[in-house]
């Protein structure tokens, strides 16, 4: 209590502890060892977004450990397993740690499977209102990030082994986006978990990450289309390193918004209410997704304008992926004008983000589907 | 009340300012911006016409559906949603400016009272011991904070933090005005004004470019543009083609482009992995042509105009070919050569055809496993030419060089159709032991030849002993079997079948059916023999292979009176020569689209993360007291939660 009176509070640097500094310190290490053994395959801004991830995550991790606790984890396993290839992608069927466990499908497989138990789990604690359950399934979804996380990464480190002017960042197709999709959604998740210090909404969160699991195994045992591809020579290049990234946090957080949103119309009508955080928080937690997610889906398309200026000869083409994006945008745009500035609450604003799903959905699948242009790099 | 037009215009301002106008507008251009990616855009208005048939073809047009980011009514919009946003941050700036800068100082006692998120401290004997703390509070909270004297010797402490935020409306705001702008200083405004005044129209004609008007020719001085420019290897030019709508114009450019070479590379499994091309660029200015390698991601940009690696089509590969007139009885094929692009003569006065060669394609990936679940694989190069007669109709052609292998066995292949919208309809002919076309054209010669088939049919008599008994009978079954030759040659199964319906009641077509097909079969055996031996070449055997060859080559001289035109073109060599499609673009409005998006990101992160809060203390001294107010132009979580936390601390610092 002495301590939240106290109302000094220390600038972020001289809160760390000497655990935090050894996090930075480590992952400094990769970045300067990655550099010294990779910097010849690099260009200057490959070598920029090598040591911005690593400031980026040791920035991440001191205001989040859990975090830091995960990015550790994720690199120390990769490494096993990249040393467990011995360079030689024969051995994904005879290493056991690599076909049960560690290579990139088995690992991914691990990720879908977790993610269904998590979200069973969470429904499970909702039900019983059991803390402890849902601490559970909140490990479990802890887990599956985890294994979700070293299935992309020896995704790309396997990409190498195909040949080298195969290798890239796997984040080039719809199965590849999907997995990240289903990370970034449950990180964001996560984090609000923590902040907010509720395990209520998780069985909501889940149900959308689940949709994207079962793409995933549609798009694996149906199609067949997790192998890895070479790269088609307009997605060769920096650019997708970043653009990528920032539209799916753009679009994991919409999501979010929209299951916070569920949750929302639900409590609103008394359904699971007493079950469910108050009003008030989902409509909160609804706002900062929102939020979040407009930020970084600015970002992404002012990123995506920037590269396609770069390739295509135009920062905007008037292309079906570019013009949803557009529309995207323009929804969440209208939709916080009204939140902040009207001050509009309540089940419109719900009603909204759950329909700016189906919007979103549009723009980031069925643009692929139905509609051809420059983007048909992830066809069903 | 003395000018009425007045409330009139303030009504017009109040409304395109107002924040309904703003959303409605971005709601219209989501619902117009949706037209563009449901209708495909820019194709060639034949598609459209044949789409939507002539009359929603034309409304369509008149609407500009067909390239709706464009025209005039999405313009617009566009221009009101820059007025709109105009007005607002015209009309609200200056009180996000005040409100930027101001500290609310000249609250009074009695309004902060009524605030929602107050509290007052009783017992605070020290007051000025108190003002310290509280002080020293606001500056560990980053608030700043003015002070202020009042009459009856309180004092107010007014703070403030988190104002930049109010940057973020007007960033933001302004952002979209600037992106508006250059992508308006991008568009085809001049042109379209040019046109509209009729200095400038489109060309519509494929006419060659010294021919094109100057009223479709764009000069260097246009100051954006984004247009096309195909080079064969070796060639160079300086004007690039923008399309608009069914037509184009000419951009000229203040320089030459040359190419000396172009390369698809590969990967190990087929995939392309880069197109390059390698330029020259010719500029008087310059006393030597600078060299550059272009790839996709990565352009060259000179005097402003940037030269993107777009895509790639044949620049003139030369092709020689093998030409058979498919119902001549004669087996030898002519010469042809011709280049893509260019056209040719077959035959001469009233049958003679023009052959208009339209693409070549060395490597065609195609799957030919009967399920569709086998590996797609290269299948050698094709080539796509129009045959057209003197009436102008033509018929498209596309046959491939190499016989493709087909569950085990190899076939020449070549499609037709009359129309774009048709699929191709594919003549496939047997390829003989040597992979040639040759055994199937000396065999389709020996069954045109009317002078052999007497000769086949006293072949066939010789075979069969009961014929030899009687003279008549065999007379009468060689004179049948020459007719039905006869017939079989002037067009195949179908022309049997006619004469089948024409002559025989229909009770005994069936089984005359089966006989006629017996007696080909056994005839076309002969003619394949015949034309074996006309090539010094061992007779067929007996077998299902040799049945199987025959009944395929039959198939084919049947289905080549389906193939439209008498003319086989087997394609013998070719010299590749390929061409680059470059795009060229001069984008002015470039660096305001990322100045603005600069803008608007810094807005956007100010208006969302940075929270405006402002905190006053009224210090009563007089009744030993402190009075706390709280604030913020957002209410949420965030603030109730800060306000809790303050009002705690306030109390343990000052009670």
């Amino acid at each position: 209590m002495s301590n939240l009176l106290d109302y000094q509070q220390k600038p972020l640097l001289q809160q760390l502890g000497w655990q935090d500094w050894l996090y930075a310190v480590i992952l400094l290490i990769g970045a300067v060892f990655a550099f010294t053994k990779y910097a010849h395959y690099m260009d200057a801004y490959e070598v920029g977004f090598l040591f911005g991830t690593a400031m980026l995550s040791s920035y991440m991790g001191w205001r989040w450990r859990a975090l830091a606790k995960l990015v550790l984890a994720v690199g120390l396993v990769s490494l096993i397993a990249v040393s467990l290839y011995q360079g030689s992608l024969e051995r994904v069927s005879q290493v056991f740690f690599l076909k049960f466990l560690i290579a990139s499908q088995s690992a991914i497989m691990w990720m879908n499977v977790l993610f269904f138990l998590a979200m069973a789990t969470y429904w499970l604690a909702l039900y019983r209102r059991s803390a402890f359950t849902a601490n559970v399934a909140s490990s479990l979804t802890w887990v599956a990030v985890f294994f979700g996380f070293v299935g992309l990464m020896v995704r790309w480190y396997e990409s190498y082994l195909i040949a080298p002017e195969v290798g890239h960042i796997p984040v080039s197709n719809l199965y590849e986006v999907f997995v990240l999709f289903c990370l970034i959604t449950a990180l964001l998740y996560l984090h609000y978990e923590q902040k907010l210090n509720t395990k209520q909404l998780g069985g909501f969160v889940l149900l959308v990450i689940n949709a994207a699991v079962g793409f995933i195994l549609w798009y694996t045992f149906d199609r067949e289309a997790h192998g890895i591809q070479p790269l088609v020579p307009a997605l060769q290049s920096y650019w997708m390193k970043i653009h990528v990234p920032a539209n799916f946090v753009g679009y994991g957080a919409f999501s979010l918004a929209a299951m916070v949103a569920l949750a929302y119309l639900l409590a609103a009508k008394g359904i699971l209410a007493s079950r469910l955080p108050s009003l008030d928080v989902l409509d909160d937690l609804m706002y900062k997704a929102i939020a979040v997610g407009f930020a970084f889906f600015t970002i992404a398309t002012i990123l995506g304008a920037m590269w396609a200026a770069e390739a295509w000869g135009g920062y905007w083409s008037w292309d079906p992926k570019e013009t949803w994006a557009l529309i995207v945008w323009l929804n969440y745009a209208a939709w916080l004008h009204l939140r902040m500035v009207k001050g509009l609450r309540g089940p419109t604003l719900a009603w909204w983000s759950l329909i700016g799903l189906l919007i979103t959905t549009f723009a980031f699948l069925g643009v692929n589907m139905f509609l051809s242009g420059l983007h048909s790099y992830g066809t069903l | 009340m003395q000018n009425p037009k007045l409330p009139l215009i303030k009504n017009l301002f109040d409304l395109l300012s107002s924040m309904r106008f703003a959303v409605s507008l971005l709601s219209i251009l989501g619902v117009a911006s949706i037209i563009g990616t449901v209708l495909k855009q820019n194709e060639p208005y034949e598609n459209y016409i044949v789409k939507f048939g002539q009359f929603w073809f034309g409304l369509f047009e008149t609407l500009g559906l067909y390239d709706v980011y464009h025209s005039g009514w999405f313009l617009v919009i566009l221009l009101f949603l820059v007025i709109s946003t105009s007005f607002c941050i015209y009309r609200n700036t200056p009180m996000m400016l005040r409100e930027w800068r101001t500290f609310k100082e000249h609250a009074t006692e009695k309004s902060l009272h009524a605030f929602s998120h107050q509290a007052t401290f009783h017992q605070v004997a020290d007051t000025e011991g108190a003002k310290q703390k509280l002080l020293g509070f606001l500056a560990a909270k980053g608030f700043q904070y003015k002070i202020r004297q009042q009459a009856d010797g309180s004092e107010l402490v007014a703070a403030k933090a988190g104002t930049h935020q109010r940057w973020g409306y007007i960033f933001t705001h302004v952002a979209m005005v600037v992106i508006l702008f250059g992508g308006l200083l991008d568009g085809n405004l001049p042109f379209k004004i040019q046109e509209l005044l009729g200095q400038k129209r489109i060309e519509t004609l494929d006419i060659p470019l010294s021919q094109v008007p100057a009223e479709s020719r764009m000069s260097t001085g246009n100051p954006s543009f984004r247009g096309n420019m195909t080079l064969p290897e070796g060639a160079s030019s300086n004007v690039a083609f923008i399309r608009v709508r069914d037509g184009y114009l000419v951009q000229e450019l203040p320089f030459a482009v040359a190419l000396k070479d172009f390369r698809i590379e590969h990967y190990a499994t087929g995939q392309p992995k880069s197109f390059e091309s390698d330029l020259l660029i010719i500029d008087p200015a310059l006393k030597e042509p600078i060299t550059k390698t272009i790839s996709v991601n990565h352009p060259l940009t000179y005097k402003g105009i940037a030269i993107y690696q777009s895509d790639f089509q044949d620049g003139g590969t030369e092709l020689n070919f093998n030409v058979w007139n498919l119902f001549s009885p004669n087996n030898q094929a002519q010469n042809l050569t011709g280049a893509i692009f260019d056209k040719a003569k077959l035959g001469d006065g009233d049958k003679a055809l023009s052959v208009e060669f339209n693409d070549f394609r060395k490597f065609n990936i195609i799957n030919l496993s009967p399920d569709g679940k086998g590996k797609p694989h290269n299948v050698g190069p094709n080539v796509t030419y129009k045959l057209r007669d003197n009436r102008g109709q033509a018929i498209e052609y596309v046959t491939y060089m190499q016989p493709m292998q087909i569950d085990g066995k190899f076939y020449f292949i070549s499609g037709m159709r009359e129309t774009v919208q048709d699929e191709f309809r594919y003549l496939r002919i047997p390829a003989d032991d040597d992979l040639s076309l040759q055994e199937f054209m000396n065999f389709r010669a020996t069954m045109l030849d009317a002078t052999q088939y007497e000769k086949i049919a006293r072949k066939i008599a010789d075979s069969s002993l009961d014929m030899n008994k009687d003279k008549t009978i065999r007379t009468q079954f060689e004179t049948s079997i020459v007719r039905l030759l006869s017939v079989f040659a002037e067009g195949g199964y179908n022309q049997v079948a006619r004469m089948i319906e024409e002559y025989v009641p229909e009770a005994e077509r069936e089984t005359s059916a089966a006989t006629y097909i017996k007696m080909i079969n056994i005839a076309a055996y002969e003619a394949y023999n015949l034309s074996l031996a006309q090539q010094k070449k061992p007779p067929l055997g007996q077998g299902t292979e040799v049945e199987m060859r025959l009944r395929e080559s039959l198939n084919a001289f049947s289905d080549m009176f389906f193939y439209g035109v008498p003319y086989y073109l087997q394609l013998e060599q070719f010299e590749h020569k390929e061409a680059s499609g470059l795009q060229l673009t001069k984008s002015p409005g470039q660096k305001w689209v990322y100045l603005g998006s600069v803008l608007l990101v810094l807005g956007i992160f100010a208006m969302m993360y940075i929270r405006e809060r402002r905190i006053w203390f009224y210090l009563k001294p007089s009744e030993n007291q402190v009075h706390f107010a709280m604030a913020s132009n957002r209410k949420n979580l965030d603030f109730e939660q800060e306000f809790d936390l303050y009002r705690n601390q306030l109390t343990s610092l000052i009670s």
